[in-house]
């Protein structure tokens, strides 16, 4: 039998990563938290997450890193800003999750072929080179790197989308591509500059 | 005044039809609008969720061009939207962010003035144009065709200044002003899940399905919608949905092409037939004689 202890200590919190957490875009007003649960209630996601917001919330401040890296909450929030419009404490609850979910993709925390950070970093790159998004493009690398059963599985779809021409496969560019570059590079440096 | 049109990605793709009805509809209404010159994708969901800084100097590179000649955009797309606005709110707030883009764009030849202001189409057709000078254009009538009003997230949170947040009738009020009715639907501004029916399929396909099926319940013929995405979801996926759940039959269609059919646009310049769930069965048994 694997039991697990259900509380958790003092000793287990993290509080380098609750200092993060608190001086993050986002994560400035957490502390002023009050655990109402609006969050929670009004986010068309909680009732598939093993942490909904509102516990989220807590276990971040609190320095909890492990419980909220290795949660499904912040793969599930769709940034529908629910949760924020609704927060009586004005706290940035979705852009908190974003800030997280960046934090769990830098330090590798999701399973193998996990579409969302492959889909992100298809993302990216698409606009890195192409300064726009090809939609039926981006789908079909999304699925080779994740399942090209679910490719195939979606071949009827795709055919129909194409055939009523919303689905070109002609590459959207932009004219001057090398700005994305340009562009790219600078945040990249002023961001290091200044620690961000 | 003209206006800079910022249509973004999807309207090019999956959403065309919202492109072809909505500049119809600005035709009709002499709204005149101009594509902002050479414009690049703006980051949308998936680049604010893993590299926000990037995706602020993305989006502010469109306002700077926007900028140039106009003062104010015009763009339909709902992320587009969000995080045009969203990038200006970031950067009047935060100086860092400030920084950040206002380097950025240097090294592009471009400057950022924070002068010019973002809006949506609903706004500016019920705001700018007027729901007389609308009703008074009206061709074809709609003869009472029963609308579930579908909104989505983005336009409407969290930063809509036009409309309420929770209960939003802005376009509502303007199809009203075409003949049609409006069926209650509660869930006009709960999420559809986004991507997620590409990431996490059974849960997209979930949300997918109460949207569905309590428009239907509630009697609507039609939904309408104002988001590529919500379309493309509600729409593409509905056979999936139904199979996982029970089935539901109901036309997905921008609140753009009912105006534009309204004002007078004949339906195959307007992208009516780029639907899956046929919408001729339900303008024939409502009368509605379009061109």
């Amino acid at each position: 039998m694997d039991l697990k202890r259900t509380v958790k200590f003092e000793a287990d919190r993290d509080p380098e990563f609750a200092r993060w957490v608190s001086h993050t875009v986002g994560g400035e007003r957490i502390r002023h938290c009050l655990q109402c649960g609006l969050c929670s209630g009004k986010c068309p996601l909680s009732l598939y997450m093993d942490y909904t917001p509102r516990r989220l919330m807590h276990l971040s401040r609190e320095g909890f890193k492990e419980e909220v890296l290795g949660s499904t909450s912040i793969w599930l929030c769709t940034a529908c800003y629910a949760c924020m419009v609704g927060c009586p404490k004005s706290i940035n609850v979705t852009h908190l999750l974003y800030a997280l979910k960046q934090r769990a993709i830098e330090e590798g925390r999701y399973p193998r072929r996990f579409a969302i950070p492959v889909m992100a970093r298809q993302f990216t790159e698409m606009v890195r080179s192409s300064g726009r998004i090809t939609e039926s493009w981006l789908i079909v690398r999304v699925f080779l790197r994740t399942s090209i059963w679910r490719l195939l599985g979606m071949s009827g779809l795709g055919l129909k989308l194409f055939r009523t021409g919303r689905m070109p496969f002609k590459r959207e560019r932009i004219q001057r591509r090398a700005e994305m570059d340009t562009l790219l590079h600078s945040v990249a440096a002023t961001r290091k500059e200044l620690g961000l | 005044m003209k206006y800079a049109y910022y249509p973004g990605c999807s309207l090019r793709g999956t959403g065309r039809a919202y492109e072809e009805s909505l500049l119809a509809v600005f035709r009709a209404l002499d709204v005149e609008v101009e594509e902002i010159e050479d414009w690049n994708c703006c980051g949308a969901t998936t680049y604010m969720s893993v590299d926000e800084l990037t995706s602020y100097a993305l989006a502010s590179r469109n306002l700077a061009l926007a900028e140039r000649d106009h003062s104010e955009i015009i763009a339909p797309c709902a992320a587009c939207y969000l995080v045009l606005n969203k990038t200006q709110r970031y950067i009047r707030e935060y100086p860092d962010i400030k920084l950040v883009v206002n380097r950025a764009l240097d090294t592009i030849g471009l400057k950022y003035h924070d002068r010019v202001k973002v809006r949506h189409p609903l706004d500016v057709l019920l705001n700018d144009v007027g729901l007389e000078t609308i009703a008074a254009k009206v061709k074809v009538p709609l003869h009472g065709l029963k609308i579930a009003p579908y909104y989505g997230c983005q336009i409407v949170r969290p930063y809509s200044t036009f409309d309420d947040q929770g209960n939003p009738t802005s376009m509502e009020r303007l199809l009203e002003a075409c003949g049609t009715k409006t069926v209650r639907y509660p869930l006009k501004t709960t999420c559809c899940g986004g991507s997620q029916k590409g990431t996490l399929p059974n849960v997209g396909l979930d949300l997918i399905h109460y949207l569905l099926s309590e428009a239907q319940k509630n009697g609507a013929e039609v939904i309408a919608t104002v988001c590529p995405l919500c379309q493309f979801n509600l729409e593409s996926f509905q056979k999936e949905a139904g199979d996982r759940h029970h089935p539901t039959e109901i036309p997905v269609l921008y609140f753009s092409q009912l105006l534009a059919l309204a004002l007078g646009a004949p339906a195959n310049t307007i992208g009516l037939q780029r639907g899956f769930v046929p919408i001729a069965p339900v303008f024939a048994k409502k009368e509605i004689a379009y061109a």
